[in-house]
């Protein structure tokens, strides 16, 4: 038949470069995390569950998961708050101009400007940031405490500080992407059930908390999920930014660094593949766990 | 609020008062509102800028103790060391060449095979959808060490044309699911006559749907050209140190940035960052609107 020809001729390419550099690396992952193999031998051995036993005595595993929960919880957190907050001013801060509710003035240049960092390479950021970051007084950031008398900050050096610095700068890189998405779940509000609430005398805090924030929970849960999945995924960040690729003493290191430096600098492939399937379970468990938690009625307008 | 409503009307002196008191209120707090907006613009666009203006400095004014004063006079020499000695140049021809062919094929086959998906009844038909979306959902990092081995089996580790093939099957699953929607909201009639009128079925997709779906894949193409031109673990990953003439972009910037440190070409440095954002900024000023739809589109449904 003339139609099966033609649905063949157009998936087949796409499906076996999909198969082949995608499905088929995925599911080796799950087999090569089951052997000790080093890359050298021919025949990897088959040794079960010993890469993951191991990894349960790891102390460095231990750390990066650590560093995964305190990204996953503060990350979002700050990142929503911010973006929540900037979005709801450039849609409806502006009250309501001649029966419609508006941003405040400028709202379509700063839309614009926050949205930028999201397009430079997260390499160009890390390296950006190693110069504001920089631990004495030549460093922007320093240089900025010391025109207020303030003393120089270890910013990347200081155990304590590293992690909430690269975090700073996730932070920094993603808060214009949210103020997007959160307009464009604004947006999809009618107006009328605004000026509604702000002709019954609700302010702005009203306006927030019991209409903005309720009429756009999917969306924040969306965004939710990405920023969660996005704490999993910090790799070039920290490996361009932090001291001795995850340092300083391992006070920075991430699940996907320890992946890349196991496999690539210590040839431990099975070991590495088993983290990888470590990460795999983290971020589907948290991605079906958000997704049930914050799993709300529909509101609909 | 509807009491509320009719207690103003009740008492019009007294509601006046109030709405003047809210109306204080709100003043302060849009003042408040439009300063946190200006500290985050400035935030944003603050560290980009003064990486431009380093790009003028020299050593000294770099590693002094005032980072933030203006650069003495300005001079390019910077850039062109960066374009020759640290091979700008050639990093940003490769990733041009490699972005700009992956970019193409991905938007080809992508489109392909999402015609077909949404547009054709087969056996098989959501086996391939959920193949294609299911790739959304897993971290490349499980996939890094075997896809490393896969490549290198085909004997195209170190080339460009590994690169790109991975590109094109990574950059599948997002451009999939995003036209496969895409392309069952068109229209039935149009495809319908011009079948009539006896086009073949690839035909009625070259000269009929893909027009149609101008809009959709616009989106999808720069999308996919900002994530494969800021791409930075596969590139690490595919080509190494050994092929350095081949690197891309964001490989070059970060790779300088380590050896900046002995050769201490600060100027260079940032003039190569400068090179690196430059055309992303420009890109995005053309198409910003595209870009903030495309990428929320997946979200906000």
């Amino acid at each position: 038949m003339r139609k099966y020809g033609f649905i063949f001729s157009f998936l087949v390419i796409p499906v076996i470069l999909y198969a082949i550099f995608v499905i088929s690396p995925y599911l080796q992952a799950f087999y090569i995390s089951l052997t000790n193999w080093r890359g050298i031998s021919a025949n990897p051995q088959f040794i079960g569950f010993e890469n993951f036993t191991r990894l349960l005595g790891d102390d460095v595993f231990w750390a990066a998961v650590r560093h995964h929960a305190v990204l996953l919880v503060a990350m979002p957190l700050i990142t929503i708050a911010i973006a929540l907050f900037f979005s709801f001013l450039l849609n409806v801060g502006g009250g309501s101009k001649s029966g419609k509710m508006a941003g405040v003035r400028g709202s379509k240049f700063y839309r614009v400007v926050y949205f930028f960092p999201q397009v430079l390479a997260v390499a160009v950021v890390g390296v950006l940031f190693q110069a504001i970051y920089r631990p004495d007084n030549t460093g922007v950031l320093n240089g900025l405490l010391d025109l207020v008398g303030l003393g120089p900050v270890g910013w990347l050096i200081d155990t304590n500080l590293a992690l909430w610095s690269i975090m700073g700068v996730i932070i920094w890189q993603g808060v214009g992407f949210y103020v997007v998405l959160f307009s464009a779940g604004m947006a999809a509000i009618p107006s009328e059930v605004f000026e509604a609430a702000a002709l019954d005398g609700a302010g702005r805090f009203r306006l927030f908390f019991s209409i903005t924030l309720p009429l756009i929970w999917d969306t924040i849960q969306v965004g939710w999920v990405y920023l969660g999945i996005a704490a999993f995924d910090a790799f070039a960040l920290v490996q361009v930014l932090s001291v001795d690729r995850g340092g300083p003493d391992n006070a920075t290191t991430v699940l996907p660094l320890e992946i890349w430096r196991t496999a690539f600098t210590f040839s431990k492939f099975g070991y590495a593949s088993a983290m990888g399937v470590a990460l795999f379970f983290l971020t589907i468990t948290f991605a079906a766990l958000s997704l049930r938690v914050t799993r709300r009625e529909r509101i609909e307008v | 609020m509807a009491t509320q409503t009719d207690a103003y009307r009740a008492a019009p002196a007294r509601a006046t008062s109030r709405r003047r008191q809210k109306k204080n209120q709100l003043g302060a707090f849009g003042a408040l509102s439009h300063i946190a907006l200006i500290v985050w613009a400035i935030l944003v666009i603050g560290p980009i800028l003064w990486t431009f203006l380093a790009s003028f400095k020299t050593n000294p004014e770099i590693m002094g103790d005032a980072p933030l004063a203006m650069p003495q006079d300005f001079s390019w020499a910077s850039w062109g060391r960066a374009w020759e000695k640290a091979h700008i140049g050639r990093y940003m021809l490769n990733t041009v060449l490699v972005v700009g062919v992956s970019t193409f094929f991905t938007m080809l086959f992508g489109s392909m095979a999402a015609y077909v998906i949404a547009r054709f009844r087969f056996p098989g038909n959501r086996i391939v959808y959920y193949l294609f979306v299911s790739g959304l959902a897993f971290p490349v990092f499980l996939a890094l060490v075997p896809l490393f081995f896969v490549v290198r089996n085909l004997g195209l580790i170190d080339t460009h044309l590994g690169v790109i093939l991975v590109y094109i099957a990574y950059s599948l699953p997002f451009t999939v699911f995003f036209l496969t929607a895409f392309f069952k909201t068109l229209p039935n009639s149009v495809a319908e006559a011009a079948m009539m009128d006896g086009s073949s079925h690839t035909r009625t997709f070259f000269q009929i749907m893909v027009p149609m779906a101008k809009p959709g894949l616009i989106s999808i193409t720069i999308f996919n050209i900002l994530g494969q031109w800021n791409q930075y673990l596969l590139p690490i990953v595919l080509l190494s140190g050994s092929v350095e003439d081949k690197w891309l972009i964001t490989q070059g910037i970060a790779n300088i940035n380590t050896n900046a440190g002995y050769e201490a070409d600060w100027p260079g440095l940032f003039a190569a960052l400068t090179m690196a954002i430059l055309p992303m900024m420009i890109v995005y000023i053309i198409f910003q609107r595209q870009i903030q739809s495309g990428l929320t589109a997946g979200a906000v449904k």
